[in-house]
């Protein structure tokens, strides 16, 4: 049976946990034995991005331990999987243990790549007609390289309805601590945001990242909108399970 | 002084945030901006290609540096070109000063030049008796108004079509109110044209210095370059050192990147190659030409095997462009020379990143810029070395104002914040605590007062996901 590793990702594990969940268990449908070790706490981006280099690489390490054997290691995040694969070897570049932090990188999957890619999952749709929007993450997209996974997977749901975002590539204003380093004008992109996917007519906001989510959320619900927001993760699970 | 410039940019970007004519005025430029550069590039391999190729070209320059500026001093001397080289801002200014006197001029033309705008060089020159005068229409326009640019190729960006019309009526001698833009244009042109004739000397920027022949290439659409540097008799360029490539092939790639990536053209309207002043049996053509080239922090740049690359710019604005940041906030909001993402790594490691740890901490990270920059400047990335920069001093580092931007505060977070995640005991008592009082969040309430000027509160789960797999147990291995 093929084994993988499910890495939760703090953001996730605190306000999202049932996408965490919906994630485990599409993979465990398709086959898959997951293991969640515990113990995992953040991947490090946040100190990393600020400058703090020697503290994200203290948290990182942390992580890396928890993941020793040589399996796929797969999380329900474009920016977190991005940073894990792409700017791990960065910093820990020069480091004693660079070459196991290296196969670690190796190893990293954001959730939906796994799933279309790896392990070419076909969905049954059990829903009802729905119209959703798709926010794509930069840095599932710019960063980690994400191209059209999530889409793939929408796309084999039969009755839902995927409308653009006029402005799909454009950031929500998210960007960690820039929502709060620059509160003004990490608002005005949200509020940017909000009103394009209102505008799409969508009944749900869709993404695979939760900082992204949480902002977008946030700023709908200060403007008392209808819209809601889910995890790719936990809306593929309710769309292939039946109430 | 490093808390005075955070609160700078902030500020500033919060005010422009304010002003609805000035956010529509950006964006509908910016979109505009945006799908002209698209329409020139239809297929994405053969972007790739072309920026490939282009980086390649700007590398290799850089990487022989100092040898093609020699060789371009040489080039420059043998086509009677005459070649000064400044290493500050101050001495370019009193270099251009004293060629200005020597000749007894009174009256400058400029073509446009970022670098002209780099030295200051209008107020610089006003102190002292010499009138300058702008003649690119975007910068003519600002110039009436005493403003700065707020783009890097469309000075004036931040107007649209009526305020100019408002303008022209108030500041230009006998001008009737039309919004007609061609009239508009005209009334503005009639000017210049004038202001060409009598001027005692021209200036211009240059786009691409080549080392092997000495030329200097001008790009620009009006031919107030050609008229600024072939009507008067004296002819002044200006540079910064980054701009040498080694041979006339390596202009052809990064020319027809530069306007593909800036306005959507496939070709500018005008191409200007420089070779040097009037021949003797030539009958137009300025009687000298000098050549500035000025270091300004520029080699320190280069000497950084890292952000050396952000000496590649070809100063195409397309960074700005893509930037959700500056789309929103215009360019004044950086106050500074370069605004936008190419701005935001070069202004701090020319002034000093600690003075202006605002400006790389104004972005949220998201790669747009990265994503179109014709030569592949990993400008989000330089903005993340910059910050560490900014709080930590590495010996081994060149960067201008290393170690000034760090706070105390700062400093404790983050300790904190690896003290806690680094122990999964830490870790697993602080969600459990954040995921029991739900909404009443004891930590970083100033924090989430920033958060939730445009949010709700954001509430974390009763349980977290790490919790409910310890309960199921089963998964661990």
């Amino acid at each position: 049976m093929r084994e993988v590793y499910f890495y939760g990702t703090c953001l996730v594990d605190l306000f999202f946990p049932d996408a965490g969940m919906a994630g485990i268990q599409l993979l465990r449908e398709a086959g898959v034995k997951v293991i969640y070790p515990d113990g995992q706490t953040c991947c490090g981006q946040p100190a990393f991005n600020c400058g703090y280099w020697e503290e994200a690489r203290d948290v990182a390490r942390a992580q890396v331990a928890l993941f020793p054997r040589d399996l796929p290691v797969i999380l329900p995040s474009g920016s977190c999987a991005g940073m894990m694969k792409n700017h791990y070897p960065e910093l820990f570049h020069g480091q004693p243990d660079e070459a196991q932090v290296r196969a670690f990188s190796g190893r990293v999957y954001e959730l939906t790549q796994f799933l279309v890619d790896v392990l070419q999952v076909q969905l049954k749709d059990l829903g009802e007609p729905v119209k959703v929007t798709w926010h794509s993450s930069c840095h599932a997209v710019r960063d980690l390289g994400l191209k059209g996974q999530p889409q793939a997977l929408l796309g084999q749901l039969a009755q839902v309805e995927l409308a653009p975002l006029a402005r799909e590539h454009e950031c929500c204003g998210f960007g960690g601590t820039f929502s709060v380093r620059q509160p003004e004008i990490s608002g005005a992109m949200s509020c940017d945001k909000a009103a394009d996917a209102e505008a799409t007519g969508a009944s749900v906001l869709l993404s695979t990242d939760g900082g992204c989510l949480l902002n977008v959320n946030g700023t709908l619900e200060a403007k008392r909108s209808p819209l809601r927001v889910q995890h790719i993760a936990e809306f593929l699970w309710e769309r292939t399970h039946a109430r | 002084m490093h808390a005075e410039r955070e609160i700078l940019f902030r500020e500033s970007a919060a005010a422009a945030l304010l002003d609805p004519q000035l956010r529509a005025n950006f964006r509908r430029a910016m979109d505009g901006l945006i799908s002209k550069r698209q329409a020139q590039f239809p297929d994405p391999r053969d972007l790739q290609e072309l920026r490939d190729l282009s980086t390649a070209i700007r590398s290799r320059s850089l990487l022989r540096l100092p040898e093609l500026l020699e060789q371009l001093e040489a080039s420059c001397t043998k086509n009677g070109i005459q070649v000064h080289w400044a290493e500050t801002c101050e001495q370019a200014n009193e270099l251009i000063l004293g060629l200005l006197r020597a000749r007894g001029a009174k009256t400058l033309v400029k073509g446009k030049s970022m670098v002209s705008e780099e030295m200051h060089l209008n107020a610089f020159l006003e102190a002292n008796g010499v009138e300058a005068i702008e003649s690119d229409l975007g910068e003519y326009i600002i110039q009436l108004d005493g403003e700065t640019p707020s783009h890097i190729i469309m000075p004036a960006i931040h107007k649209n079509k009526d305020q100019i019309a408002r303008q022209f009526s108030q500041k230009i001698k006998d001008a009737q109110y039309t919004e007609d833009v061609d009239e508009l244009t005209a009334m503005a042109r009639k000017v210049l044209r004038q202001k060409f004739l009598e001027a005692d000397a021209g200036l211009s920027g240059v786009n691409f210095a080549v080392a092997e022949t000495g030329t200097l290439c001008l790009v620009e659409n009006e031919g107030n370059g050609r008229m600024s540097t072939h009507v008067p008799p004296l002819h002044i360029a200006v540079m910064g050192l980054e701009k040498v490539v080694a041979d006339l092939e390596s202009v052809a790639p990064l020319y027809a990147i530069l306007t593909r990536s800036a306005t959507g053209q496939a070709v500018s309207t005008y191409f200007n190659l420089i070779t040097g002043p009037r021949g003797t049996d030539e009958k137009d053509g300025p009687q000298e030409v000098h050549l500035v080239i000025l270091d300004n922090g520029r080699s320190r740049i280069y000497a950084d095997p890292e952000l050396r690359a952000t000496l590649r710019c070809i100063r195409c604005g397309a960074c700005m462009n893509h930037c959700p940041v500056y789309t929103r906030v215009g360019g004044h909001a950086y106050e500074a020379v370069y605004p936008g993402p190419i701005g935001k790594i070069l202004t701090p490691q020319m002034e000093g990143v600690g003075v202006r740890h605002d400006l790389v901490h104004g972005s949220s990270l998201c790669g747009a810029c990265g994503e179109v920059c014709p030569v592949e400047i990993p400008i989000p990335e330089i903005l993340v070395r910059l910050r560490r920069e900014a709080t930590h001093s590495d010996p081994n580092s060149q960067v201008a104002g290393k170690g000034t931007g760090r706070l105390a505060s700062e400093d404790w977070t983050w300790r904190l914040w690896a003290a806690v995640l680094k122990r999964p005991t830490l870790y697993r008592l602080a969600t459990w605590f954040a995921t029991r009082l739900g909404g009443a969040l004891p930590v970083g309430a100033p924090l989430l007062r920033e958060w939730t000027r445009t949010r709700t509160q954001p509430v974390p789960a009763r349980r977290s996901l790490s919790e409910r797999m310890r309960a199921e147990g089963g998964s661990h291995d």
